[in-house]
């Protein structure tokens, strides 16, 4: 038997599934004592290169209110070809295609290792992928000179067949026609006017006169050259567009002294949402947003055109002295709302040195599946290295993105699902496994995903339901089936289904199995997402008590000084940035998120992990961090001095040399793969980026305490925060206390 | 002055007819003077001539001209006196009585006849000439007077015979005469009914077509009557060749004709001849001479005396001259019995000093009034009703005050010599004579013309004559080359120097005192100090020392260099731009405009506005298409192609780009022409149907305001705009409505929101010209909302046909895009104390109660002025005026134009009725009538102008005029036009609307009118008719009287309207005549949709040509010709125009209308 740690990984590996819990509690009131509750982690579309799709449609159950696919866990009489659904116990004649089904002739989905399988589907006409550039130009000529050859670039790596369309705005809103020849045209919309959908599809003639009339019939077919003006396939519009883009000016319109440029970003993504929610609903696209700045005017506006008024901070925030927070937020979640719906997804591409308003917009991103990447400008290798990276190809040479998912959870009777944290919305599917007690996004089975990559992960949470004086015979298991619809990049429709199943266990007699098949890690990013989801939502106080109260565990103490919780030192836009990744990133990268790895490079040996402590802080390391969001390599004070004294061009440092290039070439390895780009940060003892560093490690040694410890070991670091010691300790305390 | 050439003017009939009546017993011109005399004469003029013009009509001519050399200094002055003498002479002289009383013979049979006619008259109205309102005059008088005369002689004699026999016509108005056209319509009407017989037919066949009807009754009946025998037709004939005809010819070529007339289908000219004694073969001559005439409008006289001579031996020759007489002629024609009677009368009795009237009529007077009267005033009122029809019949027409004749007696006095403004109170030459203007202080009549130039001093006055007050002032009008346009003056850094309490600015009229340290305004006489750098010695004369080389002070009209202080928000203006606006839907690309338009665009950007004709201009310009949305394109010298923008929020308009829209012509040439080429390929396969109007004014608006500039929009635009959008319309075009109390709401506009659009367009300096091309109901009311109160101008092509209208719609796009003009403009008129300026007509917006604002102001837009009283104006002083317009040039540069106008003060109603002018008064009353329509109902409107004008003659006659026969049309001379111009104020389609006239195309005209200047309502009202013979030489051929009777079968004539030319072809029109125009002899075979002629290589083709080209450029719109066959179907609107006839629409005939106002007159004064 395997461990659990081997299990688990396994687990992971095949299914993309992370539970809390690896045995379950069987009954409802065991299960609430154990804290943290039956759940997992699931990544609907993690990479299986060794999984070939199969080319049918899957089996399902009969029962209107199941419709479970055929899997592996299923009771199959071979001679009856009737099989019993292992949720609802409805038993199901196979289809006549799997006449042929026998123990030694068993289609893929009834083999174990097929506990997740994909099945390629056709319905209706293949829809193309959609990419809506939406512009800013109210940019430094540098920042839109760089954008738009970052633009012309990625129509280079666009699938010939995608249709593209181009939005930009300034003072102005301006939809680009992409058909016509000769004169460029471009519809223009003022950026302090909000338009419904109706509006805007009339405006653009994308409405069909004739059938406006009495005979409404909202399903009349389109006539392509209609919804095509604006959105066209790459191919043939390449130089079109490629021209376009090369004459585009920075918004004309003349900025006064004083005044920030007005830009109406809330009308131009209405527009791009009314655009495609007119032309294409229900179908796969992508609206991938840049702006250089807040939004300063119309719906959606983050901060005036006065420079002399700053943009909201925390502070302004907490005071209720956001005058445009609420409004905007309430703008951009409506907006959302309608794309998800449709979906489409939102990425929002911010580079500025100052906040961009990604406080309000976040929920564009966090509800479609879009992307939210956050530079200072969009003249940076961390912009174009990003958004390049967006268009990155699997081994098949195809997207790492498919779009339009719905996931619908099934699970036995004994369990509810009661929600679910991640990039979707819910589609309000009411079933019989719904839980009343509501965590995250729930009251349904199915979620909707707009745009998922193979690393979009979701946090799902369940709840047992099963009576203690009920229980479950002795090797009964659980089961939960994850069934996924989307669209492939390359315009497939497909259907991934992943059934899992854990055995139940008696909290009272078996709780020792239960403690050892306790997932540390999923747990500790499970119930992270609960908090970010709750610091969302609620005053981020009561959060951090919440879960005070809730978790002692070491991870928390990293997490509770993280700028997912804490807002402190991490403007609102920083902290939403930085939420919006966390919610939806796998548990790998959300461990290093809530923990930061620290490596340090020297010369008694290979680089070794150490503590994230002041006390690894050594003149004479070189520390690699990787925070997700930053790479910092920091060279120890000795370390520097020797750098700037230039030993490592002498040959006979050689060994220097390649010290110094060791933690870099890491660095490389992290950053060619990481999405979104992480800041790369060079840094040494002394230098203002340290600073990177120092708010991350455990201030064990501070300006309070520096002599108690001793000037060898480690750097102290100015801060008022507790170091993990007095966290600790102060623990200890509590525990005892509420124990007794 | 004026009353001389009144006098004249009667004389020459006076003449005719005193040659006839010499001839005819004297008693019978008295009756007949009553008539004719009436009516206003400009024939003094010839009077003068007559004497010298012993030759025949040619000599006439050349008299005619000579004359005009003499009188040059007081034209009526002058003529007067010679004419009148020479008339009587003449007349008398003239073989004519011997004639008369042979022919006639039957003097007695005269009476017979004259009773029998007025019998007639009474009965079966034989006598065409009376009108109905006539009638009732007529009889009373002729029963009176006329009987014992001779009919036919009446008219012959009436002129004859007026000294001798007839104190009645004397008795007219000795005095006024010279000042009134005279028109007893009853004496007229007595007198004219014996005249009739004989004359009716000379006049008839004047006219051959109409008259036929009308004068064969009368002929008919007159000879009937006079000479049952059968001397009627030997009477006609006889006349002419007789005595009478000698004179008839010279005097009215009329009269002769009319003896012809019955034989010879030709006209006027005919007559002439006839009379010589060829009546029958020489028709055709006639008709000629007809064409001469125009040249000599004094010949009439001299005619007489001439033809008298030459008749008998070369009537042929003579001819031409009884042509040129024709124009006269014919009225006299008409009138010739009557007229004749009166001018005699009139001339006799009431201007001893013209002398041809005084000598005979003095002593008569006072008895033909008491008989005038009694006559008049029971039959008139008593027969009136059941006379009218019969009546009608009688008043000719000839005799009733000719516009032609006092077109051109003015012509040819006050052509020949420069009009100098000097002299304050001084009426100028009439807007349709040539004259050169030199400033001497008053603004040139170009720029400024008064509805009098004499004005009363006090309200009460001013009340009592009711005549308005008013200025015609068009600031930025353009001057014959040989005029210097207003000088340019810069009193530096302070700006212009001005009054301290008035504002006044520094002008001819200001008063420097203390040694030149101070002056004294004008205006206010608020005393203000001279800055030092303007200060000057004065001279012993106590002018400035510098006086003569400061336009400032010697001139009526220049332009100071404004200051920043008199820029808007205190900042030099940028230069204008033009933007085009271009319907793009259905329509208008399916009538082919839109292709017109960009095609044109490309060349015609190249011609925008500019100041120095060596530089480029730098107005900017803008392009937007549009039907229900919006396409502005980005035109930025950079682009290889243009950019179009399309903004479809129409609800909400904006400007969606700023960079690029307005360009520089030259830097964005390949751009620019690049996208006037694709606009129509782009657009021709379009479905939309839908407008959108409100928006694109408002984008245009936009635009400008972005620019912070001024600037014009020109708009092309198709239908009504019904799409959804601020300013939709909805079609509310309903003829049921017209005639109700309700018709007014078709003019007003249908929402407020293009007004408040103008306000804005206004405060911008936002100018708007619309061009329409609509097939169907458009509410132009409401449309021309924003143009008309930003300055800009309507133009309208209704049902657009590429082929047929573009050269109309190019040439008026062409002037419209390169007329002169200024932009953000503020007129302020300021007066003297005592008067004040209270209400303004025209393109403006106003936002108080004095200035006017102009977002544009072109070479074409006339504001007009009315002032009241608010105080006593004294004599010695007389009365100010200073009119101020700032604006921008097209260059950008900030102006103060200023135009000063004194004139006299009067104490004395005659004063002011001798110096008026009459197409000034009419250019106001329309312009007041057609205001009024959009409160008060239509007939009410009409009513009030006949009033106001009945009021105004009223009070003449009552103050002016020596008293005299209530039955007595007594005009003055300055005003004898009135009634008929009024006429055709009240039958124009504005506000006697026919059936087949759209509520779009009457308020197209109201607004339209609204800023005419007084040459162009002049022509709109009273159309120009030209009979196209003989062609050679470099002068035009003398107009016709708009009547139909006037248009000889055998003729072609031009009509020119101000908005269209029509050429018209009688059915029997010369095959020689035709080949030259059309290059086709047969009648049939013209092309009635050509829109041009044919070029042809011969002097015929190309002098007609050219004056159809010259009329075009006199005019601010471009007329399109329309040839018209005789008989076909287009010929209705032809007729319309025919403004002295019945109208279709109801309107009444000149003759009838006469009739009317010297009711309304008498109902006045009794």
């Amino acid at each position: 038997m395997a461990t659990y740690q081997e299990f688990i990984q396994q687990n992971e590996d095949r299914d993309g599934v992370r539970f809390s819990w690896n045995l379950w509690p069987s009954s409802r009131l065991e299960a609430t004592r154990l804290v943290v509750p039956v759940s997992c982690l699931f990544t609907p579309l993690k990479e299986r290169p060794d999984l070939p799709p199969v080319q049918y449609e899957p089996v399902l159950c009969s029962r209107a209110n199941c419709k479970a696919v055929l899997n592996p866990l299923c009771q199959v009489d071979y001679r009856a070809k009737i099989w019993a659904c292992n949720f609802c116990f409805q038993r199901n004649p196979f289809p006549p295609s799997y006449a042929g089904i026998s123990d030694v002739n068993q289609p893929a989905e009834l083999m174990p290792q097929f506990s997740t399988i994909e099945y390629i589907v056709q319905r209706g006409p293949p829809n193309p992928l959609i990419f809506l550039y939406v512009v800013d130009t109210c940019l430094e000529e540098e920042d839109l000179q760089a954008l738009k050859e970052s633009l012309q670039m990625s129509l280079s790596l666009l699938p010939p067949n995608a249709l593209v369309g181009l939005i930009t705005f300034g003072r102005m809103v301006q939809v680009h026609e992409l058909s016509c020849e000769g004169i460029a045209k471009s519809y223009v919309f003022r950026g302090t006017k909000e338009l419904s959908s109706k509006q805007i599809q009339e405006m653009l003639g994308l409405t069909n006169p004739a059938a406006s009339g009495p005979q409404s019939r909202p399903a009349a077919p389109q006539d392509p050259a209609v919804t095509c003006r604006f959105l066209q396939p790459v191919h043939k519009v390449d130089m079109n567009l490629t021209d376009l883009l090369g004459e585009l000016q920075r918004d004309p319109w003349p900025v006064p002294q004083g005044k920030r440029p007005l830009r109406s970003t809330g009308i131009a993504l209405s527009i791009a949402v009314g655009l495609l929610e007119g032309t294409f609903p229900n179908t796969g696209a992508r609206v991938m947003m840049f702006m250089g700045g807040p939004p300063t005017q119309g719906p959606g506006m983050v901060v005036g055109d006065e420079l002399k008024t700053p943009i909201r901070s925390w502070h302004d925030i907490t005071k209720d002295n956001a005058r445009h927070l609420k409004k905007a937020t309430k703008y951009y979640d409506a907006l959302a709302n309608r794309a998800a719906v449709n979906g489409h997804s939102i990425d929002i591409y911010a580079c500025a040195l100052d906040q961009t308003g990604l406080l309000e917009m976040k929920c564009l991103s966090n509800l479609t599946g879009g992307h939210i990447a956050m530079g200072d400008s969009f003249n940076t290798s961390l912009f174009k290295q990003t958004f390049q990276r967006v268009f990155s190809k699997d081994h098949n040479g195809e997207f790492r993105m498919a779009f339009g998912g719905t996931l619908e959870v099934k699970a036995s009777r004994e369990l509810k699902v009661s929600g679910a944290i991640g990039p979707c919305v819910s589609l309000n599917a009411k079933g019989p496994c719904i839980s009343e007690n509501e965590v995250g996004v729930g009251g349904t089975t199915q979620w909707k995903i707009c745009s998922l990559s193979p690393s979009t992960t979701l946090a799902l949470y369940f709840e047992v339901v099963n009576q203690h004086n009920a229980p479950i015979p002795q090797g009964g298991r659980g089961a939960v089936q994850f069934v996924t619809q989307y669209q492939h990049s390359n315009t497939q429709r497909r259907i991934r289904v992943t059934t899992v199943a854990r055995n139940w266990a008696d909290a009272q007699s078996q709780i020792q199995h239960i403690e050892s098949s306790f997932d540390q890690e999923a747990s500790a990013v499970i119930m992270a997402r609960l908090g970010v989801f709750r610091a969302e939502s609620e005053e981020g106080p009561d959060v951090l008590r919440w879960l005070d109260r809730q978790l002692i565990r070491l991870f928390m103490f990293h997490l509770r000084r993280s700028p997912f919780l804490q807002v402190f030192n991490n403007s609102p836009d920083e902290c939403s940035y930085y939420r919006h990744h966390f919610v939806r990133q796998d548990l790998t990268q959300s461990l290093i998120m809530i923990q930061p790895i620290l490596y340090s490079y020297s010369f008694h040996g290979p680089p070794e992990p150490v503590l994230l402590d002041s006390g690894s802080i050594l003149p004479d390391r070189i520390l690699l961090m990787d925070t997700f969001f930053q790479l910092v390599i920091y060279h120890g004070e000795t370390i520097a001095q020797w750098r700037k004294a230039g030993y490592q061009e002498q040959p006979e440092y050689e060994n220097f040399k390649h010290l110094l290039v060791a933690p870099v070439d890491d660095a490389q390895e992290i950053l060619q793969t990481r999405f979104p780009m992480p800041r790369y940060i060079d840094t040494e003892h002394g230098g203002s980026q340290a600073r990177f560093l120092l708010s991350k490690v455990n201030p064990s040694q501070t300006h309070n305490n520096l002599y108690s410890w001793g000037q060898e070991t480690g750097a102290p670091i100015l801060t008022d925060d507790v170091s993990l010691q007095v966290f600790m300790d102060h623990l200890k305390k509590l525990a005892v206390s509420s124990a007794t | 002055m004026v009353s001389a050439s009144c006098l004249s003017g009667y004389s020459t009939y006076a003449s005719f007819p005193s040659k006839a009546v010499p001839a005819n017993p004297v008693s019978d011109l008295p009756s007949s003077l009553d008539l004719g005399n009436c009516f206003l004469l400009a024939p003094p003029t010839y009077m003068g001539p007559p004497p010298v013009s012993t030759n025949q009509a040619y000599s006439q001519y050349a008299q005619g001209d000579i004359q005009n050399g003499p009188p040059p200094m007081d034209h009526s002055m002058a003529q007067p006196p010679v004419c009148q003498p020479y008339s009587h002479g003449a007349m008398n002289l003239s073989g004519p009585h011997p004639s008369y009383p042979q022919q006639y013979g039957v003097q007695p049979s005269m009476q017979q006849m004259t009773n029998q006619m007025s019998g007639m008259q009474v009965g079966s109205g034989p006598l065409t000439s009376a009108g109905p309102g006539y009638a009732p005059s007529l009889q009373s008088v002729l029963p009176t007077p006329l009987q014992p005369l001779p009919p036919i002689h009446k008219l012959l004699t009436q002129c004859l015979v007026p000294p001798p026999s007839l104190p009645l016509p004397v008795s007219l108005q000795p005095p006024n005469l010279t000042m009134m056209a005279l028109l007893p319509l009853n004496n007229n009407l007595s007198p004219p009914p014996p005249p009739p017989p004989s004359q009716p037919f000379p006049s008839s066949s004047p006219y051959s077509g109409p008259p036929p009807s009308s004068q064969p009754r009368a002929p008919a009946v007159s000879r009937q009557q006079s000479f049952p025998p059968g001397p009627p037709p030997p009477v006609q004939q006889t006349f002419p060749n007789s005595a009478p005809p000698p004179v008839s010819q010279a005097l009215y070529s009329g009269p002769p004709p009319s003896s012809q007339p019955g034989p010879f289908p030709p006209t006027f000219a005919s007559p002439a001849q006839y009379p010589a004694a060829q009546p029958p073969s020489q028709p055709g001559p006639p008709h000629f001479h007809s064409g001469p005439p125009p040249q000599c409008p004094m010949p009439p006289p001299s005619m007489s005396q001439q033809q008298a001579n030459p008749l008998p031996p070369g009537p042929m020759q003579q001819p031409p001259q009884p042509g040129m007489h024709g124009g006269y002629p014919t009225q006299q024609n008409g009138a010739f019995g009557q007229p004749r009677g009166p001018q005699p009368g009139y001339a006799g009795p009431q201007y001893p000093g013209q002398q041809n009237y005084g000598a005979v009529p003095a002593p008569t007077p006072a008895p033909t009034q008491k008989r005038l009267d009694p006559d008049s005033i029971p039959s008139p009122q008593a027969s009136e009703l059941p006379a009218v029809q019969k009546f009608r019949h009688r008043i000719d027409p000839d005799a009733i005050p000719s516009p032609i004749q006092v077109i051109e007696d003015d012509r040819a006095n006050k052509s020949s010599e420069p009009f100098t403004t000097g002299v304050k109170g001084q009426t100028p030459p009439l807007v349709t004579t040539n004259f050169q203007v030199k400033d001497q202080g008053n603004a040139s009549p170009r720029f400024v013309r008064c509805t009098a130039y004499n004005i009363p001093c006090t309200a009460d006055m001013a009340k009592q004559s009711q005549v308005p007050l008013a200025a015609v002032i068009k600031p930025l009008a353009m001057l014959p080359p040989d005029e210097t346009r207003p000088y340019m003056v810069d009193h530096g850094e302070a700006g212009p120097i001005r009054c301290n309490r008035c504002k006044a600015y520094m002008c001819p009229y200001m008063q420097f005192i203390e040694g030149g340290r101070r002056f004294q305004c004008g205006f206010c006489s608020c005393v203000t100090d001279v800055p030092p750098h303007y200060f000057q010695h004065l001279d012993h004369t106590g002018k400035r020392v510098d006086c003569c080389d400061r336009p400032e002070l010697s001139l009526g009209s220049y332009e100071f260099v404004a200051t920043v202080d008199y820029c808007k928000n205190n900042k030099l203006p940028q230069p204008p731009s033009f933007i085009f606006f271009i319907d793009v839907s259905y329509n208008a690309v399916k009538s082919g405009m839109v292709n017109i338009v960009c095609q044109e665009l490309k060349t015609l950007l190249d011609y925008l506005p500019r100041e120095n004709p060596e530089a480029d201009s730098v107005v900017r310009v803008g392009f937007v298409t549009y039907n229900k949305v919006l396409h502005f394109y980005n035109v930025k010298s950079s682009l290889a192609q243009p950019q179009m923008m399309v903004v479809s929020d129409v609800s909400d308009m904006f400007l969606p780009l700023l960079d690029g829209f307005l360009v520089n012509v030259n830097d964005s040439r390949m751009v620019i022409e690049s996208l006037l080429d694709q606009i129509p390929e782009m657009f021709a396969d379009t479905r939309e149907t839908e407008t959108v109007f409100g928006p694109v004014i408002q984008a245009g608006l936009e635009a400008l305001k972005a620019a912070d500039c001024a600037g014009k929009l020109f708009l092309f635009h198709s239908s009504l705009p019904i799409a959804e959008a601020p300013g939709k319309l909805k079609n509310r075009e309903d003829k049921k409505l017209v005639g109700t109390d309700k018709e007014k709401s078709l003019f007003q506009p249908q929402s407020g929101f293009y007004s408040n659009l103008s306000k804005e367009c206004v405060a911008q300096g936002c100018c708007v010209d619309l061009f329409l091309f609509p097939n169907q109901y458009v509410d132009v009311a409401t449309l021309g909302v924003v143009p008309v109160s930003t300055g800009g101008s309507v133009y309208k092509y209704t049902y657009f046909q590429a082929e047929m209208d573009r050269e109309r719609f190019l040439n008026d796009l062409r002037r419209d895009v390169q007329k002169p003009m200024g932009f953000d403009a503020v007129m302020r008129v300021r007066t003297s104390t005592g008067i004040r300026a209270t209400d303004f007509f025209g393109s403006f917006f106003m936002s108080n109660t004095t200035d006017v604002e102009l977002a544009g102001l072109d070479c074409d837009k006339t504001v007009t002025v009315e002032f009241r009283h608010d105080d006593k104006l004294s004599e010695d002083t007389g009365a100010l005026m200073q009119c101020a317009v700032l604006y921008t040039s097209c260059s950008g540069q900030r102006r103060l134009r200023v135009h000063n106008m004194a004139v006299n003060c009067c104490s004395q109603l005659a004063d002011l009725y001798r110096n008026c002018e009459t197409d000034t008064i009419i250019n106001f009353f329309s312009k007041y009538a057609y205001r009024s329509l959009l409160n008060t109902p239509t007939k009410t409107v009409r009513d009030t102008l006949v009033n106001q004008c009945a009021q105004i003659l009223a009070c003449y006659r009552k103050n002016c005029a020596s008293p005299s026969s209530a039955g007595q049309l007594i005009l003055p001379e300055c005003m004898k036009l009135l009634p008929v111009y009024l006429n055709c104020v009240l039958k124009s389609d504005v506000l006697q609307p026919g059936a087949d006239v759209s509520v779009d195309d009457r308020a197209y005209l109201r607004q339209l009118l609204s800023c005419m200047d007084v040459s162009e309502s002049h022509v709109f009202f009273y159309p120009r008719l030209l009979p196209l013979v003989k062609l050679d030489g470099g002068s035009l051929p003398m107009a016709v009287r708009n009547s139909e009777e006037r248009l000889s079968k055998g003729g072609v004539y031009l009509l020119e309207t101000g908005l269209y030319l029509f050429l018209w072809v009688g059915a029997n029109a010369q095959q020689e005549l035709l080949s030259n125009i059309f290059g086709t002899p047969t009648f049939s075979q013209i092309d009635p949709n050509m829109t041009s002629l044919p070029e042809l290589d011969n002097p015929f083709s190309q002098r007609l040509r050219e004056i159809i080209d010259s009329f075009r450029s006199q005019r601010s719109r471009y007329m399109k010709l329309m040839v018209v066959k005789q008989e076909d179907k287009a010929e209705l609107i032809f007729k319309h125009f025919l403004c002295e006839d019945k109208s279709a629409s109801g309107g009444a005939s000149y003759v009838d209308f006469l009739c009317h106002m010297h009711k309304e007159i008498r109902q006045l004064l009794s």
